[in-house]
């Protein structure tokens, strides 16, 4: 197989953007396969929270002084990127939280009290992350109303015929993912939503796989909620955001009770603060969301397109490699995948692969990746995952393609 | 066979270190050579892989039985993963044929001097700690069935 002799020079100076990634680990440069899990940071998000805490630190929103407003305003300027990021009509439509998690947990608890009844019926499919499945059976349980699970096909994509058969006057709330964490496999989130409010119910995106790889307009998939986690997309951890069209928001009680989210309280009864705080009892996380802004700017300053044309490059010659590897099976081979690669390699648990390849300096992800359902529709018990980012070359590939052929020559 | 004395365990220990000191401290030949080593380790027959002779506590799946002759204890291992089978497989060149009291009484140290868990990780060497628990949990069940039965 060719291999190109020198990297396209605008990768090269867009690894120079992330320190981590110049390091050596086992003796060998760093190949960090581990971007689904978490992505790693450019300098200018390290920047902005070294920033903020030497130069404007501050409590947000009840402050009148100069610090205070700094800290305001920059807060509120990642909610204005935030929304501008995903295409949403209005910046009360977005609500800063944890992640992924702590967004699906808000809806289904906040959402599902108020409007989840016994016999009601909740949609997911079978390639969920445990954090898309997990609130949703607490609050069916507690409700008493019913989840169903959207199968997937063989090669990793959602069945939308059985989809279109369990969809019914019950159903309340459809929950899938924009991309699949396991597979990679890019689902049609307009299509899905559609045929939800065609029999009204509300549709949840968990876009945890899509923030960092997809052009995301949350208008023209017209779902309900939408979620991203920014750790995975260049930003920081413990923050990312919830969009929620302003109706539904509006008509949900407050997930939890404290400051921010008040606008009176005595002891008879507290009114509520308008959206978005509705929704941010608490200090925030101020600084990880103000260094978050400087996420949404590395992804557009290189150009979504950009992006995705360089992960699907990756993507094509992972899949090509792997692919003449008699041993080797990948799982999840859709045809609209984002940069995920999934495999299993006969008779060599996937553990062993992962501590083989780490001896050779290459960060990959082994087990279930929080979606054991989904192992158990293809009967393993794990894979070995590879997942890109926009600074992974070929070059690294073919060190993930050599350190597996050594693994496998070995064992047999 | 019981009679003849196995070598200390203190003794195997040294020669385990020795074995890694061979190999450069480079992770991938560490990894290898453990992975070799699991190849070797006699096979465990299919009965006995069962979930009450599964360690708890490991993140692979590791099958641990033991039996007394004389006295003197054996146990058999294996696991689903090459690795760990590979890790069990030192404990049981450690301690296959030792007396009860000398498994309970041993101080296992061979694993940071051969840098273990920077070639297995964390999670491998809490499992590894589990394998050697259940280890002395068998040795101190058949010391007691030796004082009972006596
Ligand atoms: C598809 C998907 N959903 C949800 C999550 C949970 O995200 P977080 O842990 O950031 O809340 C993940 C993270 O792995 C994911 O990949």
């Amino acid at each position: 197989m060719a291999i190109p002799a020198t990297l396209p020079t605008d990768i090269k100076k867009i690894r120079e953007e992330f320190p981590v990634l110049s390091q050596k680990v086992n003796g060998r440069d760093l190949v960090y396969f581990d971007n689904a899990a978490t992505s790693q940071k450019p300098r200018q998000v390290i920047q902005a929270l070294i920033d903020y805490y030497q130069t404007t630190n501050a409590n947000i929103h009840r402050g009148i002084h100069t610090l205070a407003e700094r800290a305001t305003k920059a807060y509120e300027e990642t909610r204005e990127a935030a929304r501008a990021f995903i295409n949403a009509e209005s910046s009360e439509e977005i609500i800063f939280v944890r992640g992924v998690t702590e967004a699906i947990n808000l809806v289904a608890s906040s959402y599902g009290r108020a409007f989840l009844r016994e016999g009601d019926e909740v949609i997911i499919s079978a390639l969920e992350h445990h954090s898309n499945i997990v609130p949703w059976q607490l609050i069916c349980e507690q409700q008493k109303a019913k989840l169903r699970v959207i199968p997937v096909t063989d090669i990793g994509e959602i069945d939308l015929d059985a989809y279109g058969k369990l969809l019914s006057d019950r159903t309340r709330v459809v929950a899938v993912n924009h991309a699949s964490n396991t597979l990679g496999t890019i689902n049609p989130v307009a299509e899905i939503t559609r045929m939800a409010h065609a029999h009204g119910a509300v549709v949840l995106v968990d876009g945890a796989q899509a923030g960092a790889h997809l052009d995301i307009d949350v208008r023209a998939i017209d779902c309900d909620f939408y979620c991203l986690s920014a750790h995975k997309m260049y930003g920081p951890t413990g923050t990312g955001i919830l969009y929620g069209k302003k109706k539904l928001l509006d008509a949900m009680p407050p997930y939890q009770g404290g400051g921010e989210m008040i606008k009176d309280v005595t002891f008879e009864k507290t009114t509520y603060n308008e959206l978005p705080y509705k929704f941010e009892a608490g200090t925030p996380n101020i600084a990880d969301v103000i260094a978050y802004r400087e996420a949404f700017r590395f992804i557009l300053g290189l150009g979504r397109e950009t992006i995705r044309a360089h992960e699907h490059d990756l993507l094509t010659y992972a899949t090509e490699r792997l692919t003449s590897m008699p041993s080797v099976k990948i799982i999840g081979t859709a045809p609209e995948k984002v940069g995920v690669v999934s495999f299993v390699v006969d008779g060599i648990h996937p553990f062993d692969i992962g501590q083989m390849l780490d001896a050779r300096g290459i960060a990959v992800r082994t087990g279930h990746h929080c979606t054991q359902p989904l192992m158990d529709r293809y009967e393993i018990e794990g894979t070995v995952r590879a997942s890109f980012a926009v600074y992974n070359t070929k070059e690294e590939i073919d060190r993930l393609a050599e350190g597996l052929q050594r693994v496998i020559n070995f064992v047999k | 066979m019981n009679n003849e004395t196995p070598r200390s365990i203190a003794a195997i220990q040294d020669e385990i270190i020795a074995d890694f000191a061979l190999l450069d401290d480079d992770a991938e030949m560490k990894v290898l050579y453990v992975m070799e080593l699991g190849q070797k380790l006699p096979p465990m027959p299919d009965e006995d892989k069962t979930d009450e002779n599964i360690v708890k506590g490991c993140q692979s799946r590791v099958w641990l039985t033991a039996r007394l002759e004389g006295d003197r204890v054996y146990f058999t291992a294996d696991s689903n993963t090459a690795i760990t089978k590979g890790l069990v497989s030192l404990l049981i060149r450690i301690f296959n044929g030792q007396k009860p009291e000398a498994i309970l009484a041993s101080d296992l140290h061979f694993m940071n001097a051969i840098g273990m868990e920077r070639f297995i990780g964390t999670q491998r060497t809490n499992g590894f700690s589990a394998m050697i628990r259940q280890m002395k949990m068998y040795a101190l069940a058949f010391k007691t069935k030796m004082e009972i039965g006596s």
